[in-house]
């Protein structure tokens, strides 16, 4: 066990120096520091002196891959690649454009996002799988029709419109809760429950979907028929036998999308102003901060691929099936 | 003086026109197929939705043939010259749909007396909205039951019993072409979805935005699917270093989250596009070479899970018998990978391709939103919802800009989530039927 977990980090480095190089070729390569310098400065006539100040001063002045220049090792270590992208993996990302340390930022920014993420995650599992078995409970009948309706139709609304409405009708018309904003500690509780009401609702649609056909291809199955012959009820089959073999491809689903919660949602945090990652990000983008885009991509797939080994983990543990060598 | 422009876009669409018909063409030799199909439609829904899908897809096409206007530097498509009327005579500000006075109250003089008034609209004529309408619906109606006739006739010179819900889509035809018609003839006199902040009309807004999502939708499987057909059919067919070569650039990809890859790679191009302003003659023609980025980007990005199926699939399809007996018979793995490989993995591409339309459409108003999607100057759904939410803020509230893209959205992702059920239910050979 601990051997495959050593495997799958040492197969995640060359994972990650290959997002490197794609960030890498994204930033310095197609749109070169100097085409940066142009569009960072702004003005018309920028003179080339301006645009070696600006080099200078962000420490892009280096060559791509070889730096013919220097001696040594410090051939290829003197190098954009190395010196820009590389020690990106001690988590050291620099500064924004604004002269922020964007590693302190992340760390500021990590909890409203956990705030947010980590209650729809969860609220939303529950009512998903809770939905899923009442559909299988009523499955065949016009419940179940229906339900199926509702969730396509739910599934086909731009997550958007969910947003806007439940602001609209949760804050603007009813006066539930404040439109926006984020405060510390317990505060922060009126300004993420709408948001995360909204997170749960829009996703009910298409997980409800896949948990169902999970659920549906299990319960053909022999242990169910089974377990009826024994006569067991319909709902102790459901909650005994269905729900421990249902959740084992729904666990491990899931699993993969733990550590990117970090992330935080772009949208939603953007749009109720809450000062997360994923508004941070928002912001870089619109404001055209290529620093802190280039740490955001590193850490999303960074948190990625650990949700990758974190699932290879819990097919062993949900799974003694599964055998991992 | 006009004369035929095509944008970057235009040629691409039509290319893909083109491989449909050549594709339907193919399918109608194949009598497999061909019962294939027929068990799709015979769904009720699947028909009423293809035929809503296809509405979309025709004012796509209108809106894809393109006229430069002698003269002026301003290129027309057909759908601007049908709406020609609300493009030239622009209100000044908000109204709601069907008003005859602008929305918010505004500071005029009257016989030297300073006022606070409704203005007039400029360019309504309140007629008699009955008569009118009665007018629209019976153009529409005639119309349609022009192109059922048509239909009918052609059902019954072909003379064979058809499974197919042909009532169930007469009527979805009909309402819509009614519909469309009264929007259209009603647009003549008022502003039918209202205004929006600098008096545009929001009904030819919404209509022009059906290019730009359906475009989205299906220019970037356009670019998707020979990146994933390639890599998925070579890496489960030659196996090897080839394999783990494309396994390992799908995971990389995979592991960058798609909105930051896609924003990160849109932000670049923009900085590209704005160091070469001599690619572009009007603002038209740098916003449509923006969508063109912009699908390229999508698709470079979107490949891998097609990918990935593909390669599984190639895996399972090569270990079978028939492959191996020709191998041994000397084929050689190009003509293997044609006649045997790729025609038992179209089922799979086509579900991908129909499920992928939806959540292209749906991620096209996301992007807009971020601001790394179409150009602001584009008319699109993404753009008009993002604009929706400072009008949803005023006082009284902005609500038709955000309700038109809403409607016209939703029916457009729903139609095609539907269809795409039934596509899987029928082809998927894991559902017995």
């Amino acid at each position: 066990m601990l051997l495959y977990i050593i495997k799958r980090v040492l197969y995640a480095i060359p994972i990650l120096i290959g997002v490197n190089l794609i960030t890498f070729i994204l930033f310095f390569m197609v749109n070169s520091p100097d085409d940066m310098a142009r569009s960072q400065l702004g003005a018309k006539q920028v003179t080339p002196q301006m645009i070696e100040a600006w080099k200078e001063k962000k420490g892009y002045n280096k060559p791509l891959f070889l730096n013919d220049k220097a001696k040594g090792i410090s051939k290829i270590t003197d190098t954009l690649f190395v010196k820009e992208s590389l020690k990106l993996f001690s988590f050291d990302f620099g500064y924004s454009d604004n002269n922020r340390d964007i590693k302190e930022d992340i760390k500021d920014r990590m909890y409203p996002s956990l705030a947010i993420a980590l209650p729809t995650f969860i609220i939303g599992l529950v009512t998903n799988i809770s939905l899923a078995l009442l559909i299988i409970l009523f499955r065949g009948t016009i419940l179940d029709t229906t339900m199926m309706i509702i969730a396509v139709i739910i599934m086909s609304i731009s997550g958007l419109f969910y947003i806007i409405a439940g602001q609209v009708l949760f804050s603007k018309m009813w006066h539930l809760v404040p439109i926006s904003g984020y405060e510390n500690g317990f505060g922060a509780i009126k300004f993420v429950i709408l948001p995360i009401i909204i997170g749960v609702f829009s996703g009910i649609g298409s997980s409800v979907r896949w948990y169902r056909s999970i659920f549906l291809e299990e319960i053909n199955k022999d242990y169910i028929r089974t377990a009826r012959a024994k006569g067991l009820s319909e709902i102790s089959i459901l909650f005994k036998h269905l729900l421990p073999n249902g959740m084992l491809p729904i666990l491990t689903g899931v699993v993969v999308i733990i550590p990117t919660l970090f992330m935080g949602s772009l949208i939603m945090e953007s749009f109720f102003g809450i000062p997360g990652l994923g508004s941070y990000t928002i912001d870089a983008i619109k404001a055209q901060d290529f620093a802190i885009v280039k740490a955001m991509v590193f850490l999303g797939s960074f948190l990625y691929i650990i949700g990758l080994i974190l699932t290879d983990i819990s097919y062993t543990i949900f799974d003694p099936r599964v055998k991992l060598g | 003086m006009i004369n035929i422009t095509l944008l970057w876009t235009d040629i691409m669409v039509w290319l893909l026109l083109f491989a449909i018909i050549l594709w339907g063409y193919i399918v109608s030799r194949s009598s497999r197929a061909k019962e294939q199909w027929r068990a799709i439609f015979k769904s009720p829904i699947a028909l009423t939705s293809a035929i809503i899908l296809l509405f979309y897809f025709s004012f796509a096409l209108i809106d894809s043939i393109h006229f430069r206007v002698k003269n002026q530097h301003r290129v027309v498509s057909l759908l601007d010259m049908a709406f020609e009327h609300r493009i030239k005579n622009r209100e000044r500000t908000y109204s709601a749909p069907f008003a005859l006075k602008e929305y918010s109250k505004d500071i005029a003089v009257i016989n030297g007396e300073t006022k606070q008034i409704y203005r007039d609209l400029k360019y309504v004529h309140s007629g008699n909205m009955v008569i009118d309408s009665i007018k629209a619906i019976s153009i529409g109606l005639i119309v349609s039951l022009f192109l059922i006739y048509i239909h009918i006739r052609y059902r019954k010179r072909r003379g064979r019993e058809s499974e197919i819900p042909w009532i169930t889509g007469y009527i979805t035809l009909t309402i819509l072409i009614v519909l469309f018609s009264w929007l259209y003839i009603m647009s003549f006199s008022y502003h039918v979805l209202g205004t929006d902040k600098v008096g545009g009309d929001v009904l030819y807004e919404t209509l022009k935005s059906i290019r730009t999502g359906v475009l989205i939708g299906v220019l970037t499987t356009l670019v998707m699917l020979p990146i994933s057909i390639a890599l998925g059919v070579s890496a489960g067919f030659f196996r090897g270093w080839i394999d783990d070569i494309i396994q390992y650039i799908y995971t990389t990809l995979n592991s960058i989250p798609s909105v930051l890859l896609i924003s990160a790679t849109v932000l670049i191009v923009q900085v590209i596009l704005d160091n070469h302003p001599d690619w572009f003659q009007s603002t038209l023609e740098r916003s449509d070479l923006r969508l063109l980025f912009l699908v390229v980007i999508l698709g470079v990005t979107s490949w891998t899970g097609l990918c990935r199926l593909l390669r599984a699939e190639t895996l399972k399809i090569s270990q079978i018998d028939f492959v191996k007996a020709s191998k041994a018979f000397g084929v050689s793995n190009f003509n293997i990978i044609r006649k045997h490989i790729i025609p038992n993995l179209m089922h799979i591409i086509l579900i991908s391709v129909v499920l992928d339309f939806s959540g292209l459409v749906l991620a096209e108003a996301v992007l807009s939103y971020v601001g790394v999607g179409v150009d602001p100057t584009m008319y699109s759904w993404g753009n008009m919802i993002n604009q929706a939410r400072l009008e949803m803020a005023r006082e009284p509230m902005v609500w038709w800009s955000l309700f038109s893209a809403f409607i016209f959205m939703s029916v457009l992702v729903l139609s095609a989530n539907l269809f795409s059920d039934r596509i899987q239910l029928v082809l998927d050979p894991r559902n017995k039927i």
